[in-house]
């Protein structure tokens, strides 16, 4: 292992020069940077300041969240294959459990390679531009997209969002970090709108195969309790998009993102506690909303978003809070989109600078008084 | 004794290289050193020439703004070079020590004696005057104010700090004797403020003066922490802080009729085999520090105060006005295969639960790491903002205070609480920043906008 890193950073060194300032590949310098500091860890020491750092940096914080989608993106796979195979054809006659997974696989894959190319594609020419290094932020919003679109989506179509959601919804604020709204959110409401042939109506979450998914058909009047178990929507076994319809494994995404701390789980509980005391107004019992759509998944993985969610702790119970209510609200009231967590998550993240500014108004305020107490 | 207050937030770095409580023979030092860059936001007027004799406690520069504060000489010796950066900026006052120890003698008499005026004219003459810091901003107190309180922190959580129980042993006149002077200046408002960890046998406890009890990680030992909690800085607001060390050298004044600035050093760090103690004055040289042995076969930083804070100095360098620390890092190793992505990586030490490495410390003494200099990771964009608060036990928002100073924002900047930090204050933000943002010179640049603009 040792002398292998030896090897790697021989060779790194050996070609640096070509990439840098005055080199013959200088307009790839973005681009070497990023795959050099993917591959070994930057050997660039404290210039001033604390001497010593902590090892934790924005690329691992990022492989976390990926880790955490892994459960999602695999059970999305097979469920693909499953919901697929079940269309055909009497459950009897489903074929094993590697064929669905495998069909599933074939389906899948495409979306992600899609979204990785064209996102990352944009996001080196862009740091090439600006002569910045390539941020890893993109690593989580690539994974994300697959996973809240309908897997039967036009591959062009993805390919558009992503580099909507990449230039409109990121680059254009000044890159990570600076955006208002989520990217991966963003990319969807893009197809949302601009395409609702493919994503609007009844056809919004059929995956090209089966019937309407639960939340779906339940928005057109269908007494769900009736047509679908509240066991088989929490384990997943249901249409819908590629990685929202197993709250298990997004249960599993959230015990690693609340374990190592990446996501805030106060967002998380605040926004169940706020989507459930506004379900109590309607006739569907509250657990159903909570494994119906995209509830969970925007929960967990969403609504969580570091940049665009607040940055005050009291701020994040009240965001959170105010997502899930108006998740809700919009399934009970709205008939026009079934969906209302992509919204409502969108809409918060308007507010996220707001509720923020309000929390400092109100911190500034007691800490005034404070200070004046103590003249 | 006031109730306890105790910080849950904050972090302990498991840095190993801690300094063992022993306390090495002292050392001559062929060459000292003055630094006007010990002190922040000094324009220094330059008093000597190269070759004028002086004595300990005879003055070397002025404050320009203020000339009647004098920075004196620890030592008696030769004036040998005057060293100047870029644009002439006077950096350094090398002197070579003549090996009689001369030293200025001023008057013993008792604080109780003298008149406050009086007080003061002796502390800015004998050179003790820079040993008092003031808040906000963390410079030089100024000869004419009157602060609300003086406040000193009677221990230190930085990684590898000098235990002051240990290294103040022995101080108790000077300490006590440093207090009667200050309660002179700011009559009734001399606070000191211990940790709950401070052993009852400990000097300070059986001092006289006014205490309060601190307990939690570091940051907890910053004054600026402590003060935060116990009179909070607003606009307008000034409370001098000072070290147990800076207290004594003022007793010392008094006591001894003499400026003597010798301290005990913990000599600490990773790169080194043999740690310890040791007794000496401002400025010394740290190639005169051999009875430490350093690691062989690796780079090492040699940083004068702690890891955190402290200055990289190098070999040859010396030690600060300040400081009563010196850390010897190993500068990084060489770089590592995919290093984000192990899953382990047991060796190097996170805060953050991303790396299961922030178990170790559970195992105690053994679990500790060699942190090196490496920054480990490039720098990014604001990401992870909320992760600050978490190691800063203080009611302000950090990263919209930092942003707030890169937007320039005067206005916010206050709202924000810039009068309540300094950059030691948010050393640990930066510490554990994936971002790898310079927090804390973010923060020197926001107060050096302050001082600018409020002129």
């Amino acid at each position: 292992m040792r002398a292998l890193e030896k090897r790697i950073e021989k060779i790194v060194e050996k070609i640096k020069p070509a990439f840098s300032k005055g080199g013959r590949f200088a307009f790839l310098h973005s681009t070497f940077d990023a795959f050099e500091s993917f591959l070994l860890v930057p050997g660039t020491v404290t210039r001033k300041g604390s001497h010593i750092r902590d090892c934790n940096d924005l690329k691992r914080v990022m492989i976390v969240v990926v880790i955490a989608l892994a459960p999602c993106l695999l059970f999305g796979m097979y469920n693909t294959g499953l919901q697929h195979f079940l269309a055909m054809g009497p459950r009897s006659e489903l074929p094993g459990f590697f064929s669905l997974f495998w069909y599933g696989f074939l389906k899948v894959i495409p979306l992600v390679i899609v979204s990785y190319a064209v996102g990352l594609g944009i996001e080196f020419t862009i740091a090439q531009i600006r002569g910045h290094e390539v941020n890893e932020g993109y690593l989580v919003t690539g994974m994300l997209i697959p996973l809240i679109v309908p897997v039967t989506i036009p591959l062009w179509m993805l390919a558009l969002a992503v580099a909507f959601a990449v230039l409109i919804g990121k680059e254009i604020f000044g890159g990570t970090g600076m955006n208002i709204w989520n990217p991966a959110l963003l990319a969807r409401a893009f197809l949302f709108f601009s395409y609702p042939a493919y994503m609007t109506g009844d056809k919004v979450w059929i995956d090209g195969f089966t019937g309407a998914t639960p939340l779906a058909a339940w928005s057109e009047g269908t007494v769900l309790t009736d047509t679908h178990s509240w066991t088989d929507m929490f384990l997943g076994f249901i249409p819908g998009s590629v990685g929202e319809t197993s709250v298990v494994c997004i249960l599993l995404g959230a015990v690693i993102l609340i374990y190592t701390g990446v996501a805030s789980w106060k967002i998380m509980i605040s926004c169940i506690a706020g989507a459930a005391l506004t379900g109590l107004l309607g006739d569907l019992p509250v657990h159903y909303h909570l494994v119906m759509g995209g509830f969970a998944f925007g929960c967990v993985f969403m609504a969580t978003d570091p940049v665009t969610s607040p940055q005050t702790e009291t701020g994040k119970w009240i965001y959170g809070a105010l997502t899930g209510a108006l998740t809700v609200t919009i399934r009970l009231f709205n008939p026009g989109y079934p969906e209302g967590m992509m919204l409502a998550i969108l809409l918060m993240n308007t507010f996220a600078p707001l509720i923020d500014h309000t929390v400092v108004a109100i911190n500034v305020k007691r800490r005034m008084k404070r200070i004046a107490a103590h003249g | 004794m006031d109730a306890c207050y105790k910080l849950r937030k904050g972090l302990d770095i498991p840095l190993r290289g801690e300094a063992l409580t022993m306390t090495y023979p002292s050392i001559s030092s062929p060459l000292y050193e003055l630094k006007p860059t010990d002190f922040r936001q000094l324009i220094p007027k330059l008093l000597v020439r190269e070759g004028d004799p002086v004595m300990a406690g005879s003055p070397v520069f002025c404050d320009k703004d203020h000339p009647e504060i004098l920075f004196t000489s620890p030592i008696s010796g030769t004036v040998k070079q005057i060293v100047r950066g870029e644009k002439r900026k006077l950096i350094g006052i090398r002197i070579v020590p003549d090996g009689r120890n001369d030293r200025v003698r001023f008057p013993v008499t008792s604080p109780e004696e003298l008149d406050e005026d009086k007080i003061r004219e002796l502390l800015l003459q004998s050179g003790c005057w820079p040993l008092i810091t003031r808040r906000p901003y963390g410079t030089l107190a100024l000869p004419g104010e009157t602060p609300k309180a003086i406040h000193i922190s009677c221990f230190d959580t930085a990684p590898l700090a000098p235990q002051y129980d240990y290294a103040f042993a022995g101080e108790y006149d000077s300490l006590q004797m440093g207090l009667r002077v200050l309660d002179r200046l700011c009559p009734g408002k001399v606070h000191l403020v211990l940790s709950s960890k401070t052993s009852i046998h400990s000097v300070f406890r059986r001092l006289n003066a006014t205490f309060h009890t601190f307990a939690g990680p570091h940051p907890a030992g910053n004054p600026g922490i402590q003060i935060h909690h116990l009179y909070p800085l607003g606009k307008g607001h000034v409370v001098w802080t000072l070290t147990p060390m800076g207290l004594s050298v003022i007793g010392r004044l008094f006591t001894d009729g003499t400026f003597d600035t010798s301290r005990m050093v913990a000599v600490t760090g990773p790169a080194l085999i043999k740690t310890g103690y040791i007794k000496c004055p401002a400025g010394i040289q740290i190639s005169a520090l051999k009875d430490f042995t350093r690691k062989k076969d690796v780079n090492i930083r040699v940083v004068s105060g702690n890891p955190l804070t402290g200055d990289t100095i190098g070999e040859e360098g010396f030690l600060g006005f300040h400081h009563q620390q010196v850390t010897f890092l190993q500068e990084r190793s060489s770089r590592e295969l995919l290093g984000w992505a192990r899953p382990l990586r047991l060796k190097k030490f996170s805060a953050a639960r991303t790396y299961i490495s922030y178990l170790v410390p559970l195992l105690g003494k053994t679990g500790r790491f060699n942190l090196d200099t490496n920054l480990n990771g490039g720098v990014r964009a604001f990401v992870m903002a909320g992760d600050y608060q978490k190691v800063l036990p203080m009611d302000l928002f950090v990263s919209l205070l930092i942003k707030a100073i890169l937007a320039s924002d005067i206005d916010k900047m206050e709202k924000l609480g810039i009068y309540e930090v300094i950059p030691e204050d948010l050393a640990l933000c930066e510490f554990i920043c994936p971002s790898k943002i310079e927090i804390q010179d973010i923060l020197q640049k926001g107060i050096d906008l302050m001082i600018k603009e409020m002129q």
